[in-house]
């Protein structure tokens, strides 16, 4: 009977197939790779590379010496025009709704640079002056090497694309990392209020 | 003597064709852009399959006839792969990881492209009928959403380029559509 056999076989792919699908789907709740970066950081938290980072200052800064502290995350370049915007923003409006633990030091607001070429500490200090951000608990820092930065966007899977006008497009979210230095949350961007109501429920 | 001649072309301009889309180049231009992946690498690798179902030797292939009448297994497992395929985050990670892209470039052709050569000759009129009609809601389905998403659903590419690939889908999806009319209205069947 090769119309049973044909409808045994279909049956075996079916199955299989449907199998393959739930996994590469994480059980149907992940069609993009941005909700399965985050699906993948609740489940399993990526410790954060140690990597040097130069500051609006001008100092160095390495990512473990911020271990202890709960750090906010965004990824940047001062050039930008659009997201970045939004990010330096909301990053401002947190310096306010987040004062008390930015100032004890329980937390921290880090801006990453991905264009260290062009983004010197300079450019790095206007960029945060520009949105009247202050000195308390908002640093601004780019990578000292290619490596590091490779290994930063690596790591926090952000995925930076030349948008063929001289910009770049990424995805930009903010990411939490916990004071044991794994990256523990990603948030969206754009609503700086449930950002500042999550981070009031994590701090201690 | 046609017939003979094509099957025995085939596997060397799939062997080719697959080389040449394995080129660094050739790569890099096609996954650079989301239409171009989607919607021309991926038909070339399903081609590069297709071709190679002529190269089977004879026995295997009535062996595989037989677990597989009116290529309905055929339609099954290629839909299944080519689901896989048309997952945002899949053509992101054949980009960004290097083992999905080795996964692409085996299984796709051998998975969809071979699958679909070897059924189509043996599928009548009802299984063509609704393998066509279901890729052509698909292309529509799917290029509806890549048109209207205000946000991006793949990492690696930009959201005018996803609008494009929408574009370019909903045409596609009514060339296939029109073909299949004209076939209708114009065609001859010669099996039920």
């Amino acid at each position: 009977m090769p119309i049973l056999r044909t409808l045994l076989a279909s049956a075996l792919l079916l199955a299989l197939g449907g199998a393959v699908l739930t996994v590469a789907t994480d059980g149907f709740h992940a069609f993009t790779s941005e909700t399965a970066r985050r699906l993948a950081v609740r489940r399993d938290p990526p410790p954060v590379p140690a990597v040097l980072l130069e500051t609006q200052s001008g100092a160095r800064l390495d990512l473990a010496e911020l271990r202890g502290r709960w750090v906010l995350v965004d990824f940047i370049y001062t050039r930008c025009l659009t997201w970045c915007l939004a990010l330096g923003g909301e990053f401002a409006q947190l310096q306010d709704q987040l004062a008390a633990p930015l100032a004890d030091g329980r937390l921290v607001l880090l801006s990453i640079s991905f264009d260290p070429v062009h983004d010197t500490p300079a450019e790095l200090a206007a960029y945060r002056q520009r949105f009247r951000g202050r000195d308390g608990g908002w640093i601004v820092a780019r990578p000292t090497s290619e490596d590091g930065l490779r290994q930063l966007l690596r790591s926090f899977g952000v995925t930076v694309v030349p948008d063929g006008m001289g910009g770049y497009v990424h995805n930009a979210a903010i990411q939490v990392v916990d004071p044991q230095g794994r990256l523990v949350l990603i948030l969206d961007a754009g609503n700086p209020r449930a950002v500042a109501q999550t981070m009031r429920g994590k701090l201690p | 003597m046609r017939i003979a001649g094509r099957q025995r072309l085939a596997p060397a301009f799939a062997a080719v064709l697959f080389a040449a889309l394995l080129l660094p180049p050739a790569r890099a231009w096609l996954e650079g852009r989301m239409s171009l992946q989607m919607l021309v690498q991926i038909p070339l690798l399903i081609a590069v399959g297709w071709l190679l179902s002529a190269a089977l030797p004879p026995r295997l292939g009535e062996g595989i006839a037989r677990w597989n009448q009116h290529g309905i297994s055929s339609v099954v497992l290629a839909s299944l792969a080519g689901m896989f395929w048309m997952l945002p985050r899949s053509l992101d990670a054949a980009i960004g990881e290097p083992w999905m892209a080795v996964a692409k470039f085996a299984s796709v052709p051998l998975l969809t492209g071979l699958p679909l050569g070897l059924g189509w000759p043996h599928m009548g009129f009802v299984v063509r009928g609704v393998f066509l009609l279901e890729l052509i809601a698909t292309f529509f389905r799917l290029g509806w959403l890549y048109l209207v998403s205000p946000v991006r659903l793949c990492n690696s590419y930009l959201l005018d380029d996803q609008q494009r690939s929408g574009e370019a889908m909903l045409v596609i999806g009514s060339l296939i559509l029109a073909g299949v009319m004209i076939k209708l209205l114009w065609g001859r069947f010669d099996s039920t």
